[in-house]
């Protein structure tokens, strides 16, 4: 069902953006999620900071894989290509649409059975890659479409609805994220819009790998007592360590340091990511610390969130590649093929 | 009796010991005395030690099938001495190393041994295990220089022209050459009755192997996307498309116009090779049967949801693991018709080096142009062997076609656009390319959807689109390369095949001939078949269908597009590892003949 349309009537006093579009320009169709699922939090979340960017919807390419999920990129940003792939595979699909043509930003939504069980290899690799892309891991601990099921982020302990405790350890998407060398992981709850829009901003901006875990309760399947993904266990357990703001280019930010604990940390495009510490000593720039940070703080029961970890000098897979700088996909042929003369002189080497 | 430029030789050694270089010598030599030849290299799935061989055959008529007999073996390895003696033809020659004597039971009355000292010589002109152990290939390349008459000149050339810069190893393989040279010279009686003669046949030809060939192809259609894991036998179709982009492919100030990127499986590999199609890349893929395997599932998505893509499968011998670095043609069935739920492939079958580079071209058009993965199935004799084949040439006027793309403009002026509605009867829709035009989004899906490419769940919607489709695909069969076709009014008995067998089957009709059986001539070289394969199929009484692999995939494939009873059609295979030779069409042949007579 996820072909209906909204309607398209806009109220002519709708507040509009630097490119003249309002919050509706970025929807897409109705969602056909259950009602109150946490994935439409983070659909409404993804339309808030594409519009408040200003990004050209159609200059973007969402693609995503299979599941709950992975349905979300049909109700946000009708404008732009989406590619509903495989199961698990979403991150191989954008990195050869990235490879093809980087000059378009990418948003990859999936979830934690598609990001942390079958696809848990193509995560890896393209967080290793530093493929430049906004993933959006909506992470509720079970698998929804197939009723049930724990997904791999469940935590040991956590019960289902049958009543069966996870006799397993949890994958944490955000740990995994730091030990295979991420370049900027956050961690955010669905119910918590004002932390969640910065945090994609910065995301979007990021030059990089962007991973974004969501804690996104499945209403039908994980929201009861005794699950450690419900709305009631989110909201008393997470605790945010830092809060970021995303500050666009060309603002008057002109110090890495400020005062109150603020840290500002450029992005590739000149725009600025502000950090504003909540927790201590807390280092969003120092790998080792913030990866046993989180670790001895889950030991405790409290689930840390905000932008975890930012590298300033991230390096993305075209700057590794030295890549032309504008997208392959708009090289005139001309620059592609030898021709024939070049053809006749290479073939000396084959006499 | 001399035969001149008619024989065949083999050399046994073990892997990593430099024999490929001596080997690769000798071969490229007699290319250049412009002498018809052909180099099978039959090695193992191994690093150091294992047994390895190298064929070489010389056809003054230009045959270059492989044969299985053998005038003249330098058996240098004594792990396979034993099966070594035993390929030699009655009245041929077994050259082995005499520093170590020659087991009694490895004598054969008909055979004439002969002994060089490669080691002890060797031994005693070099210092250091390693060079002693390189120079003895080169000193047996030396000692056949004599043997077989090849120009010494032209070896020499190619010492230069190989160790110029480096004047001490140029000097200890000319040296090496010399020793075996003279000795071969001083004792034996040389040349054998069997050897060379310059001819004037090579002047236009180049000694090129398939996968190099395939590469130069990706390059030259102009794609800028690859992506792959590495496997046996099709690693070097990528490491040579690096090279080639390396020299063709970097600008002015360093920066690469092409990504080759190195995926941590192929699940992955394909994938990306989808997402760069679907962006608006050529790209491609190369891989072999274990890797079509897993790569299935996106190769169902990249079908249905119509995206172009690039895979080269260079096979090798299945099933599973099988023996990687042994050929077969064991993924005809798999290709046609990969993944789940009703699929089917364009396929093309290039018989060798030269078809490689013509149909990795051809193969991104026709990707482009009916928006679906295009396979190029070559294998690992025409991929990783060197084949003497007429140079390649490129006509300047070649453009892409990049198929029904609309562009920005194009979308501005459109009243509206719907990915998957056939508006021009062709079966063929229009596709967009993201960061277009906002007119231009759809959404690319798996699951089920209708014309206007929404989401569905509808029996008659799901089943227009998957019946066009279907009729795309058919309409391919007029887009292929066509077969070729060798035929004669009045002829009754055809012989058909695919691919690297192609050598072997014109050989066989010669020498078919000769023995008073005519028959007719199809090699299919593109998938869906056009109507000239039926056509071919039902002029004649019989059909011997000529492949390497034991289910008869090309006959199913046959029998099961063109409906022709199976009766026409009658199986000959070979499919040990080892490329096909005429000497196993004909006997393929006159069994099946003999046994209806």
């Amino acid at each position: 069902m996820t072909f209906l349309p909204k309607p398209r009537v806009h109220h002519p006093a709708l507040p509009k953006n630097e490119i003249g579009l309002t919050r509706r320009d970025y929807e897409g169709t109705i969602t056909t999620l259950c009602a109150g699922c946490g994935h439409d939090s983070i659909t409404a979340a993804i339309i808030q900071a594409f519009w408040e960017l200003s990004i050209p919807p159609h200059r973007v390419a969402k693609l995503s894989g299979i599941g709950c999920s992975s349905k979300t990129p049909a109700y946000f940003l009708k404008e732009a290509h989406g590619f509903n792939g495989v199961h698990g595979r979403m991150p191989t699909l954008v990195t050869g649409a990235n490879a093809a043509n980087g000059a378009i930003t990418y948003i990859g939504v999936s979830g934690d059975g598609d990001s942390l069980s079958i696809g848990i290899g193509h995560l890896s690799h393209a967080i290793r890659r530093n493929v430049n892309l906004l993933y959006v891991l909506e992470n509720n601990g079970v698998y929804g479409l197939t009723k049930g099921q724990f997904s791999a982020s469940a935590d040991r302990g956590s019960l289902s609805k049958k009543g069966e405790a996870n006799t397993m350890e949890a994958i944490d998407g955000c740990l995994l994220a730091l030990t295979l060398g991420a370049t900027f992981v956050a961690r955010s709850f669905s119910g918590d819009k004002g932390q969640l829009v910065p945090i994609i901003k910065a995301g979007l901006a990021h030059n990089g790998f962007a991973f974004v875990d969501v804690i996104s309760p499945c209403v039908t399947f994980n929201d009861h007592e005794g699950s450690t993904k419900s709305y009631a266990y989110t909201r008393e357990h997470n605790v945010e360590i830092v809060q970021a703001d995303f500050v666009p280019p060309a603002a008057e930010i002109t110090t890495e340091y400020e005062p109150g604990g603020v840290r500002n940390v450029m992005l590739h495009d000149g725009g600025w990511v502000r950090l504003r510490k909540l927790a201590g000593d807390y280092d969003p720039t120092d790998r080792d610390r913030a990866y046993a940070y989180i670790r001895d703080r889950h030991r405790e029961g409290e689930i840390v969130t905000g932008l975890l970890y930012i590298s300033p000098e991230s390096r993305d897979v075209h700057d590794q590649n030295n890549t032309v700088d504008r997208a392959l996909t708009t090289l005139p042929y001309e620059q592609l093929c030898p021709g024939g003369a070049e053809l006749e002189k290479l073939q000396a080497r084959f006499r | 009796m001399d035969r001149v430029n008619d024989f065949a030789f083999k050399i046994a050694t073990a892997n990593g010991t430099g024999s490929a270089s001596a080997n690769g010598l000798i071969m490229q030599a007699i290319f250049r005395m412009g002498v018809p030849v052909t180099g099978k290299n039959v090695f193992p799935s191994n690093i150091q030690g294992l047994p390895t061989w190298y064929e070489i055959r010389v056809s003054r008529d230009g045959y270059t099938a492989r044969t299985p007999h053998f005038d003249l073996m330098v058996a240098l390895n004594a792990a396979t001495y034993q099966k070594d003696v035993a390929e030699v033809r009655p009245g041929g020659y077994l050259l082995y190393d005499s520093t170590w004597p020659l087991d009694d039971t490895l004598h054969r009355p008909d055979v004439a041994y002969l002994g060089i000292p490669l080691a002890e010589m060797c031994n005693a002109a070099f210092k250091g295990v390693r060079e002693r152990i390189l120079m003895k290939n080169i000193a047996y390349a030396g000692a056949l220089a004599a043997l077989l008459r090849i120009d010494t000149d032209v070896l020499r050339g190619m010492l230069k022209e190989k160790f110029g810069r480096k004047p001490a190893l140029m000097d200890s393989n000319q040296k090496a050459v010399d020793l075996g040279y003279e000795f071969a010279t001083k004792t034996f009686d040389c040349p054998l009755p069997v050897h060379l003669q310059a001819m004037n046949e090579t002047r236009d030809s180049i000694l090129i192997d398939g996968n190099t060939a395939a590469a130069l192809g990706c390059v030259y259609a102009g794609a800028t996307v690859a992506a792959w894991y590495p496997i046996t036998p099709s690693t070097s179709l990528m490491d040579a498309f690096s090279g080639f982009c390396q020299k063709f492919r970097v600008d002015e100030q360093g920066k690469r116009r092409f990504a080759i990127l190195q995926a941590e499986d192929e699940l992955a590999a394909i994938g990306m090779v989808v997402g760069a199609g679907w962006a608006g890349a050529r790209a491609f893929t190369s891989t072999a049967g274990p890797g079509i395997s897993l790569m299935s599932e996106f190769i169902g998505l990249a079908y249905y949801g119509e995206v172009p893509a690039v895979i080269f499968d260079v096979q090798r011998t299945g099933p599973s693991t099988g023996m990687p670095t042994r050929t077969q043609q064991g993924d005809l069935m798999m290709c046609a018709y990969a993944s789940h739920g009703d699929t089917r492939h364009i396929c093309l079958y290039p018989s060798d080096p030269r078809e490689a580079f013509d149909f990795a071209v051809r193969a991104f058009d026709l990707a482009e142009r009916f928006q679906t993965p295009v396979f190029v199935l070559s294998d690992l004799d025409i991929g990783m062997n060197d084949w003497v084949i007429p140079k390649l040439t490129w006509d300047d006027t070649y453009r892409p076609d990049r198929g029904k793309v609309l562009g920005a403009e194009e979308l501005e002026h459109a009243k509206s656009f719907y990915r998957y509605l056939d508006v021009d009867g062709d079966g063929i829709p229009y596709r967009t390319l993201p960061g277009t035009h906002p007119k231009g989004a759809y959404f690319t899906r798996g699951s089920g959807h209708n014309r206007f490419a929404g989401y569905t769940e509808d029996a008659e919607e799901y089943t227009e689109v998957v019946d066009r489709i279907d009729r795309k695909i058919q309409r391919a069969s007029r887009a292929v390369p066509p077969p070729i076709i060798k035929a004669k009014a009045g002829n009754t008995v055809g012989l058909v095949t695919v691919g690297g067998c192609h050598g072997a089957c014109l050989e066989a009709i010669d020498l078919l001939t000769k023995d008073g059986i005519v028959v007719d001539y199809m090699r299919v070289r593109g998938f869906p078949f056009g109507d000239e394969v039926a056509g071919f199929l039902e002029a004649h009484d019989i059909n011997f269908v000529v492949e390497q692999n034991r289910d008869a995939q090309l006959r199913s494939l046959l029998m099961l597009e063109t409906g022709v009873p199976i009766e026409k059609l009658a199986s000959v295979r070979h499919y040990g590892g080892f490329p096909m030779s005429a000497h196993h069409v004909i006997t393929g042949v006159k069994a099946k003949l003999e046994k209806a007579a």
